[in-house]
């Protein structure tokens, strides 16, 4: 890595000056070193690749754009990997949000047993995805699936969740909607960072519950309901672990990458931007079509993450410094 | 306590917020009494406990069905299989799971804090020309979809190191700092008063030696965060094992052999189900004994700081 290229004039560096830039870049190196290596090398590689025609196997041959075109106009599963995750934003997330802050409501005002209810809605969160994934496999499963064993014994319908295309991504949901403990946690700290004095003035202004939560509540956190928002955004688009275990497990189709599994099963309602990278990438060998879905992915990604860094200045705060 | 603290708290504790104000005061949050509102928040407060806790009750049961109740509508197992446990765990495979996953862990976990602190502390405590940029890039990183640099990088530990079919590809990298260990540190960092490590300072120490011996003390409550954050992101990682350790049933982690386990046993839901609980059980348990750690790192995650 070259450090002769540091920051600052580069007329008359005095021994102080040098030995700064020494010591920042000395402490900066292993991030330097990793960014260049695994951040900016394989973006350039991917724009490249994007461009050209390229197995992994032979030697990439420049196409123009051809892999564009291959998978906004013909690549079969494209659109509906980003319906699937538009779906999902407007779903999933808009429901994560509005339950965590709901959970954050709860536990913060409840008296008895508050730390025991905290935890135990938290611990789900925790529960490993492909582990979390193949238990709502089996409790939602159609045939022999608890939920659906109780949904009968009350007469109501018993839909084929992760077997059917309509019920897939709300069975999905309700995955998410288990794992909501990061949520409730942010939530629970900003509710109990409102000044109470606010909350006091309020009181005796004669302000109702809902007056106080509109105007005093809301106001004050709405910072942590933008970064849920933005951030449940981002972490959809990187959907890829749940829908994939339970579109597995749910066909019967699962384990070694040899064998044959229709993606997104069933009916492509399970498919999402990741899996396409994986698809292309790695089951079809066609890493230019590969780029340019990981592209659209990282340009997308992009887009939000400077929403977030622009509207919360506290992200980017600035610390004392020598 | 001592009798001097005790008194002057005395009236305090015992006067109702009525007559410390002076006037009555609504405040959203009654004391403790129990009318008909706290009744309402507890019923809905446990149900929806419940209602969280109920998929690891179901799971639990399962695990112990014999194989024959498992293909029924049956909820609650006529004879306890607790063998089942035990037939989990000597399916071929399953331990070197539970060590490739422990590597992969404690590996990653102690390169990406001892790679990541100095970055964080550097990016809080420096001022240098492009530290804005820099942080920018690091959230940029921390936000960016692992799955968007999958291939480029496949195609160089295949080609050029052959590492694939280990997870060496997925440890390596840990050494060359975390984003969102930076991240976090970093936050955690900001919190700490200049004045420690400035005095550190004037006593004589380098930058380093400051670092070393004042802020990583001051900072312990941190990087236990971030250890955990990293811990728990290893063990349930998916995606990276995958790709890299699929090939290769030696380097399998638990979160991909779980997945295999369910092609093995077709629609023995009672074993998949034990091996599920097998593989959630550590990181529950890791979270009973780190709880404090844990719940302030997600806090320091938010928009604070």
């Amino acid at each position: 890595m070259s450090t002769s290229e540091a920051p600052g004039q580069s007329r008359g560096w005095d021994t102080w000056q040098v030995r700064r830039t020494a010591r920042n870049v000395a402490f900066l190196s292993p991030w330097l070193i990793g960014t260049g290596l695994f951040f900016l090398y394989p973006l350039a590689a991917t724009v490249y690749y994007s461009f050209a025609h390229y197995d992994g196997f032979t030697s990439p041959e420049l196409t123009g754009l051809d892999n564009w075109r291959y998978v906004f106009g013909h690549y079969p599963m494209f659109w509906p990997a980003l319906r699937n995750t538009m779906w999902l934003v407007a779903v999933m997330v808009t429901l994560r949000v509005v339950f965590g802050l709901f959970l954050g409501l709860l536990v913060t005002r409840i008296r008895l047993g508050a730390g025991a209810l905290r935890t135990v809605l938290y611990i789900p969160y925790l529960a490993p995805p492909v582990a979390a994934t193949m238990a709502f496999a089996f409790l939602l499963n159609p045939g022999t699936g608890p939920v659906n064993v109780v949904l009968g014994k009350l007469g109501l319908p018993e839909p084929g969740w992760f077997n059917d295309p309509t019920w897939s991504k709300p069975a999905l949901t309700m995955l998410a909607l288990w794992g909501i403990g990061d949520l409730m946690v942010i939530f629970m700290a900003a509710l109990l960072d409102v000044p109470t004095s606010q909350y006091e003035a309020a009181g005796l202004d004669g302000a109702g519950r809902w007056a106080t939560f509109r105007f005093i509540t809301l106001p004050n956190i709405s910072p942590i309901v933008l970064f849920a928002v933005v951030t449940g955004i981002i972490q959809t688009m990187q959907y890829y672990t749940q829908p994939l275990i339970a579109g597995r497990v749910a066909s019967g189709v699962i384990g070694g990458s040899g064998q044959q599994f229709e993606p997104g099963y069933p009916a492509k309602s399970t498919l999402t931007l990741p899996q396409l990278i994986y698809n292309l990438g790695f089951q079809r060998f066609d890493t230019g079509s590969a780029s340019v879905v990981a592209l659209v992915l990282f340009a997308l990604s992009m887009v939000f993450t400077v929403l977030l860094m622009r509207r919360s200045s506290g992200l980017l705060g600035d610390g004392e410094g020598t | 306590m001592t009798a001097d603290t005790a008194a002057a708290a005395g009236p305090l504790d015992a006067t109702s917020p009525r007559t410390l104000s002076g006037r009555p005061s609504r405040r959203p949050r009654p004391p403790r009494r129990i009318d008909l509102e706290w009744i309402a928040l507890h019923a809905v407060g446990i149900a929806i406990g419940l209602v969280f806790l109920l998929p690891f009750v179901f799971i639990a049961l399962t695990a112990v069905m014999s194989d024959q109740q498992t293909l029924t509508r049956d909820l609650w197992p006529q004879t306890f299989e607790w063998h089942n446990l035990v037939d989990v765990w000597k399916t071929p495979g399953f331990t070197t799971w539970w060590r490739n996953t422990i590597v992969y862990a404690v590996a990653g976990t102690v390169l990406s804090v001892v790679s990541s602190f100095p970055v964080a502390y550097a990016l809080a405590r420096f001022r240098f020309r492009g530290r804005g940029l820099a942080l920018g890039v690091v959230i940029a990183t921390m936000m960016l979809p692992p799955q968007v640099v999958t291939v480029p990088m496949y195609l160089v530990w295949a080609q050029q190191f052959h590492l694939t079919g280990t997870l060496w590809p997925l440890i390596i990298p840990m050494g060359f700092g975390d984003a969102f260990s930076i991240f976090l540190l970093r936050q955690f960092l900001l919190t700490i008063p200049s004045e420690c490590i400035d005095a550190a300072k004037v006593d004589g120490c380098g930058d380093f030696r400051a670092m070393l011996y004042v802020a990583v003390p001051m900072a312990r409550p941190g990087i236990a965060a971030v250890a955990l954050f990293q811990f728990f992101y290893c063990w349930n990682d998916y995606f990276g094992p995958q790709i890299y350790a699929s090939e290769n049933p030696g380097a399998w982690t638990l979160s991909y052999g779980l997945e295999t386990f369910k092609s093995a046993h077709h629609t023995d839901w009672n074993l998949t189900m034990a091996a599920t609980l097998m593989v959630m059980a550590p990181v529950i348990i890791v979270f009973f004994f780190a709880q404090k750690a844990f719940i302030e790192g997600v806090t320091l995650t938010g928009v604070k700081g």
